[in-house]
C-alpha cells in the first residue's frame, strides 16, 4: 500500500515590541537573567494585565500579510497547566476566538536547478492567535534554573492546516511565515534566540484515504534545517512501524537534531486538561474597518509578490531575485538602485549586490544600514560601466573603494586613475582610423569574410590607450569604421 | 451527603496540585457534594438565548502604548524566593 | 473631648488636625496604643509596623508645618486589610502561603491614600484570600467581635470590621467579592461600602474573584466612607477593568443630594432564614424612610434564589485559576518536603492552604474541567446576567434597594466553621451585588436585645455612589447608632 504524510505546523512567533504584552517592563534577548521582570510578569499577588497595543498591531498587520480574517471581536482565555517557566500557572491566549482566521501561506518549493524557478503553492491556515511567552529553565546536574526575562513577550502561534505532506513542504513554509515576518517588520525571527519556533504534527495514511491518521507531535524542532530533518525521520519511523506490521500511537515526540533521532515524551506528564476560560481582568479586543485600514496601508508587498515583479519588470534573472527578495532591505536598495541607474541596467545592478555588495558587507561584517554605498553611488558605477568609462576589472576596484570610503565612483576613478582611454570617443576613433590604414592586408583579409582578422587592428589601438582602452568600444567603433571601409 | 457519584476526587485534586491526604479526600467530597447538590439547581433556570456575563460593566480595547518602563530590581524581583542561585529561581531538576 | 480619639471620625479628626489641637502624631500614638490594649483579645492585625507609621505621622505633620496639607485624610490612621499590597511590608491574605511574603511595591490605592496623606497602619485580618465569611479561616488565628469577643466580626474583611469597631484604626479597607465588606461592618456596627464594580482599582489587592472582588472602606460615619472613597476612587491604567467615570466629591454631594428616593424594597430578601430581630430593626428603618417623605415600593428580583449558586460557580471557578501561582517557585511557602516540581506544587499548596481555600480550588477546578464548563461555569455566567437584568429592572422604577445585610447578626465563633454551606449562606444577602456589579452599602440601624449591632443594606445604581452615600446619610443624621462604641 502506499502511504502519503499529512503534515501540520504550529508555528510561534515572538512579536518584536518594546515591552511585553501584558505589562510595560522592557521586552529583549540575551539581558542578564531576571533583569526584564516586574510584579505582573513573576505573578506577585495582586498584580493585573493590560494590553500592549503593538503587539496587537503586530499581529493583526501579521494576518493581514497572510490573508486572514480579522476578527471583529476576539477575546482572552487562560490556559491552566503548571510549570516552573509559567508563573501564573496560567498563560493568557485565545482559546475559541482567535484574532486572526483562516488565510494562506505561499511556498516555493525546489526547483529542477538551482537557477529554475520551483513551484508554488499556498498552505492554509487555520488560525493566528496572540499569547505570552514563557520563562527559560536552565538545566543543571541537580536542580533546575528559572530565568523569566522571556516570560510575558508576545508571541503568536501560527496554525497550518494539516495540508503538508513533505518535509520540503514544511520547510518552504516555514521559510515562507519567516520571510514575511521579517518584511512586516513583526518579528526578526532568529530561531537561535527562540523567536521562531515550531512544533509538527505528523500523521500517515493510505493515498486516498481521506480520514487522518494517528498523529504524533514533534517538538524541539530548533532550526529550519531541523525543522526539514524532524519530519523526513518522523514520517520515516511511521512508515517503517506500519510496514512492520505495527500501530502507530498518539505521542508528543522530542526530536534530537544533533544526532537525528526523536524519543517519546509521553512519559512525563499527567494527562492535560486545560480548563480554558475567558479571563476576567482583561477585556476583549474589537478591531474596526479604520485600524484594519490603517494597518492594512503599513503592510508591505509580500516577498513573492515582490520577486515576480521584479522578474517581469527588471528583467533580472531568478538567481538574482533569490537572493536580493529575502532580505527586504537588500530588494529595497535594489530597486532603489536599478530606478536610478536607468532602464536596461537593471540586470549589472541586480548582479553587483548579490556578488560584490554582499561578499564585501560580509567580509566586513556590517548590516546593509551600515554600507556607505547607496542605491544612487552603486547606479552611478552602473552608468560607467555601460558608457564604457569604466573596465569590469576597474570597476571592481572603484567598488571596493566605494565601500571603503563612500565616495562617489567618479571621484575614485579620478583619484585612481582608472577612467577608461580615451575618455574621448573622436580620439579612439582617430586612433583606430590610423591603425586600419596601417594594416592593408589585414583590411583585405577582414573584406574576404576572414571575421579573425580584425584582431590586428586592435593590438596598436589598445597600444595607443596604454591598455586601458575599453575592448568592446575599441571592437565597435572598429567593425563600424570596417564596415564604411 | 454523600460525593456526587462524577466528583473523581484524585483527579481534580492532581489538576489543582493539592496533595490531600486520604482523610480530606473523604471529608471534602461529601462537603463539596453538599455544596454540588445546592448548585445542581443552576440547572432550572431557563437560560435560553442568554448571553454569558464575563464583566459586569463590559468595555474593550483597554491597552496601554508600547513603551517600556524599569521592572523590578532583580535583588527585589528574587527577595521573596524559596531559592535561589545566579540571579535565578531554583527548583528541582525539571525533566523534559 | 468626651470621646477618645480613637473612637472619632475622620470628620471631627481632621478639624482638630487642622485647628492644630492635635497633631498626627498624638493621634496616631493614641491609636497604636489602644491597637496595643485590646489586640490581644480582638486579634485584627496580621502585623503592624509601629516606627512606620510614625514616620508617616510625623511626615504628615511636618507637611501641615509646611503648609502642605493634603486634605480631611492627611495624618488619619487607616489600617488595610492584608490583601493589599504595600510596598516593603508583608502581604499574607492571612495564609500561611504567604507567612513571609514581602510585597516590593504598593497597590494602586495605597499609592492614593498616601498621596493623600494618610498614615498607613498595619495589615488587618481576614479569611484566607479573602474566603469566608467569619474570618475564621485565617491561618494566624480568628479576628473576634469588639461587642462581644466570643463572636465572630464576620468576614471576610473581619479585622478591617474588628480594628475599626475596637477604635485600632480611625477607617479601614476592605475587600468584598460576596459581602465581605458589608457583612462585618454589619456585625460590628459600622458603614461598611462596597463600590461599583470598577470603581476603585484592584492592582495590588490579591485576587480572589477578579469579575466580582472591588475594594472598598469600613467607616464610622457615612460621610466618613465619602472621605475615604474620593481619595480612592478613579480610573487606573494598570487595572483594565477600571471604569473611567467622572469622580464627584462625595462628602460635598451628602448634603446636596437629599432626596425624597423611591426606594425598593426586594421580596425575596425578606423570607425564610432571616432572624426576626435582624427582620424588625430593618422594618423600621423602612418606615424611617417612609416618614422622611420617600416612596416606598416593592420589587422583584425573580433569580435571587440563584444567586448563591452562580457565585459559587464563578467565584470558585476564578479563585481556582487565580491562586495557582501560589505554588512555591517564586514566592511563598515551599515544602520541605519536596523530592521533585510536581512534589513543590503538591506539598506546598497542601501545607500552605487551608481548607476552606484547598475546598474552592477544588470546586473551581471541577466546574472548570473538561465536560463540565457549559453546565456549570457558562450556564452560571448566564444566570449572572439574568440576576444583572433583575436589578436593573428594578431600577427603572426605584432609586435604591433595601435589604437586611446579613440575616444573622453575629454568630459564635465555631458555629458554622463545620459546615461550608451553613456559612455560604450567611451572603445571601449580599451576593447578587456582586454579581451585578453594583454598589451597596451597610449602616448600622439597631442593636439586638442582646447588644448586637445590626446592618442595613442600601443597593444602588451603578456609579452612583453619591447617590447611595447621601441616602443613608439621611437615614444616620436621624439616627445615633454610630455613637455607640463597643466597651473593652
Amino acid at each position: 500500500m502506499n502511504y502519503e504524510a499529512v503534515i501540520g505546523l504550529e508555528v510561534h512567533v515572538q512579536i518584536k515590541t518594546h515591552s511585553k504584552v501584558f505589562t510595560r517592563v522592557g521586552a529583549g534577548y540575551g539581558h542578564e537573567p531576571n533583569t526584564l521582570t516586574d510584579p505582573v510578569v513573576l505573578a506577585l499577588p495582586g498584580t493585573l494585565p493590560v494590553m500592549n497595543k503593538a503587539a496587537l498591531d503586530a499581529i493583526i498587520k501579521a494576518g493581514l500579510l497572510l490573508g486572514c480574517e480579522i476578527a471583529p471581536v476576539c477575546k482572552w482565555d487562560r490556559k491552566q497547566y503548571f510549570y516552573p517557566d509559567s508563573p501564573k500557572n496560567y498563560q493568557i491566549s485565545q482559546y475559541d476566538q482567535p484574532i486572526c482566521i483562516g488565510g494562506s501561506v505561499e511556498i516555493e518549493l525546489p526547483g529542477a536547478a538551482r537557477n529554475i524557478m520551483g513551484e508554488h503553492k499556498k498552505i492554509p491556515l487555520t488560525r493566528i492567535h496572540l499569547e505570552e511567552d514563557v520563562g527559560k529553565l536552565n538545566h543543571g546536574a541537580s536542580d533546575s534554573l528559572v530565568d523569566y526575562n522571556r516570560a510575558g513577550t508576545p508571541l503568536m502561534e501560527i496554525v497550518s492546516d494539516p495540508a503538508m505532506h513533505t518535509a520540503e513542504e514544511a520547510y518552504a513554509y516555514l521559510t515562507s511565515i519567516r520571510h514575511t515576518m521579517i518584511y512586516g517588520g513583526i518579528s526578526d525571527c532568529d530561531m537561535e534566540k527562540g523567536q521562531l519556533r515550531c512544533d509538527a504534527n505528523i500523521s500517515i495514511r493510505p493515498v486516498g484515504e481521506t480520514k487522518l491518521g494517528t498523529k504524533v507531535e514533534l517538538k524541539n524542532l530548533n532550526s529550519i534545517s531541523f525543522v526539514r530533518d524532524g519530519i523526513a525521520h518522523e514520517i520515516k519511523r511511521q512508515l517503517a512501524v506500519v510496514a512492520a506490521g505495527g500501530k502507530l500511537i498518539q505521542e508528543t515526540r522530542d526530536y534530537d537534531g544533533q544526532t537525528g533521532t526523536s524519543q517519546s515524551l509521553r512519559s512525563k506528564e499527567m494527562a492535560h486538561d486545560y480548563r480554558y476560560f475567558p479571563d476576567p481582568d482583561l477585556m476583549p479586543v474589537q478591531v474596526d474597518a479604520a485600524w484594519k485600514e490603517k494597518l492594512r496601508a503599513e503592510c508591505p508587498e509580500l516577498p513573492f509578490d515582490k520577486q515576480r515583479r521584479f522578474l517581469r519588470d527588471y528583467q533580472v534573472p531568478y538567481t538574482i531575485t533569490s537572493v536580493l527578495i529575502p532580505e527586504r532591505g537588500l530588494s529595497d536598495f535594489f530597486e532603489a538602485s536599478a530606478q536610478l541607474a536607468g532602464p536596461g541596467r537593471a540586470q549589472a545592478v541586480g548582479n553587483w549586490i548579490a556578488n560584490d555588495f554582499l561578499r564585501e558587507l560580509s567580509a566586513a561584517k556590517l548590516p546593509l544600514g551600515a554600507s556607505k554605498i547607496t542605491p544612487a553611488s552603486l547606479a552611478e558605477l552602473v552608468g560607467l560601466v555601460e558608457v564604457g568609462t569604466l573596465l569590469n576589472a576597474a570597476a571592481k576596484e572603484v567598488f571596493v573603494a566605494m565601500f571603503a570610503t563612500g565616495e562617489a565612483p567618479a571621484a575614485v576613478v579620478a583619484r585612481l586613475g582608472l577612467a577608461a582611454v580615451p575618455s574621448d570617443a573622436g580620439e579612439l576613433e582617430t586612433w583606430c582610423r590610423e591603425s586600419i590604414a596601417a594594416n592593408p592586408k589585414a583590411l583585405v583579409e577582414f573584406k574576404a569574410g576572414k571575421d579573425g582578422a580584425i584582431n590586428a587592428f586592435k593590438g596598436p589601438v589598445m597600444k595607443a590607450g596604454k591598455g586601458k582602452a575599453n575592448p568592446k568600444l575599441v571592437d565597435e567603433t572598429l567593425r563600424r569604421l570596417l564596415a564604411g571601409a | 451527603m454523600t460525593a456526587p457519584a462524577d466528583l473523581n476526587i484524585d483527579r481534580i485534586a492532581e489538576l489543582s496540585r493539592l496533595a490531600l491526604t486520604a482523610e480530606e479526600k473523604v471529608r471534602f467530597s461529601a462537603q463539596l457534594g453538599s455544596v454540588l447538590g445546592h448548585i445542581e439547581q443552576l440547572s432550572k433556570v431557563d437560560v435560553t438565548g442568554i448571553e454569558p456575563t464575563a464583566h459586569a460593566f463590559p468595555l474593550h480595547n483597554i491597552w496601554a502604548a508600547d513603551i517600556a518602563r524599569p521592572g523590578l530590581a532583580v535583588a527585589d524581583a528574587l527577595r521573596n524566593a524559596p531559592a535561589q542561585r545566579e540571579n535565578m529561581i531554583v527548583v528541582p531538576k525539571v525533566m523534559e | 473631648m468626651s470621646v477618645p480619639l480613637h473612637f472619632q471620625s475622620i470628620a471631627e479628626l481632621s478639624e482638630h488636625l487642622a485647628a492644630r489641637r492635635i497633631s498626627s502624631v498624638e493621634l496616631t500614638q493614641a491609636v497604636i496604643a489602644r491597637t496595643k490594649a485590646v489586640e490581644s483579645r480582638v486579634h485584627a492585625f496580621n502585623s503592624f509596623d509601629e516606627p512606620d507609621a510614625l514616620a508617616q505621622a510625623v511626615a504628615s505633620d511636618s507637611r501641615r508645618a509646611g503648609g502642605q496639607s493634603c486634605g480631611a485624610l492627611d495624618g488619619i490612621p487607616i489600617g488595610l486589610k492584608d490583601v493589599i499590597a504595600v510596598s516593603g511590608q508583608p502581604l499574607t491574605a492571612s495564609s500561611k502561603m504567604l507567612a513571609n511574603f514581602v510585597s516590593p511595591y504598593n497597590a494602586t490605592v495605597t499609592e492614593s491614600l498616601q498621596s493623600a496623606g494618610a498614615v498607613l497602619h498595619g495589615r488587618l485580618n481576614c479569611d484566607e484570600f479573602a474566603m469566608g465569611s467569619s474570618t475564621e479561616n485565617s491561618a494566624f488565628g480568628p479576628a473576634h467581635n469588639p461587642w462581644d469577643l466570643t463572636r465572630t466580626p464576620g468576614g471576610s474583611s473581619g479585622g478591617s470590621a474588628a480594628a475599626l469597631a475596637a477604635g485600632a484604626a480611625i477607617a479601614t479597607l476592605g475587600s468584598d467579592t460576596g459581602g465581605s465588606i458589608r457583612q462585618p461592618a454589619a456585625l460590628c456596627g459600622l458603614v461598611g461600602l462596597k463600590p461599583t464594580y470598577g470603581l476603585i482599582s484592584r492592582f495590588g489587592l490579591i485576587a480572589y474573584a477578579s469579575s466580582l472582588d472591588q475594594i472598598g472602606p469600613f467607616a464610622r460615619t457615612v460621610e466618613d466612607a465619602a472621605i475615604v472613597l474620593g481619595a480612592i476612587a478613579g480610573h487606573d491604567p494598570r487595572d483594565s477593568t477600571s471604569f473611567k467615570t467622572e469622580i464627584p466629591d462625595y462628602r460635598a454631594e451628602l448634603k446636596r443630594r437629599r432626596g425624597p428616593w423611591k426606594l425598593g424594597i426586594p421580596k425575596e430578601y425578606f423570607g425564610a432564614g432571616l432572624d426576626p430581630e435582624v427582620g424588625a430593626a430593618v422594618e423600621k428603618a423602612i418606615a424611617f424612610y417612609r416618614a422622611h417623605g420617600c416612596e416606598i415600593r416593592e420589587v422583584s428580583l425573580p433569580h435571587t434564589h440563584y444567586c448563591l449558586d452562580a457565585y459559587y460557580v464563578i467565584a470558585t471557578a476564578e479563585a481556582s485559576s487565580n491562586l495557582a501561582r501560589y505554588d512555591g517557585i517564586r514566592y511563598g511557602h515551599r515544602s520541605k518536603e519536596a523530592k521533585d516540581v510536581l512534589d513543590v506544587y503538591q506539598k506546598s499548596r497542601a501545607e500552605g492552604f487551608g481548607d476552606e481555600v484547598k475546598r474552592r480550588i477544588i470546586l473551581g477546578t471541577y466546574v472548570l474541567s473538561s465536560g463540565y464548563y457549559d453546565a456549570y461555569y457558562l450556564r452560571a455566567q448566564k444566570v449572572r446576567t439574568l440576576i444583572r437584568r433583575d436589578f436593573l429592572n428594578a431600577y427603572r422604577e426605584v432609586d435604591a434597594l433595601i435589604t437586611p445585610t446579613s440575616p444573622l447578626p453575629a454568630f459564635k465563633l465555631g458555629e458554622k466553621s463545620a459546615d461550608p454551606l451553613a456559612m455560604y449562606l450567611c451572603d445571601i444577602y449580599t451576593i447578587g451585588v456582586n454579581l451585578a456589579g453594583l454598589p451597596a452599602l451597610s449602616l448600622p440601624c439597631g442593636f439586638t436585645a442582646g447588644g448586637l449591632p445590626i446592618g442595613l443594606q442600601l443597593i444602588g445604581q451603578p456609579f452612583r455612589e453619591a447617590d447611595l452615600l447621601a441616602t443613608a446619610h439621611a437615614y444616620e443624621q436621624a439616627h445615633d447608632w454610630h455613637t455607640k462604641f463597643p466597651s473593652l
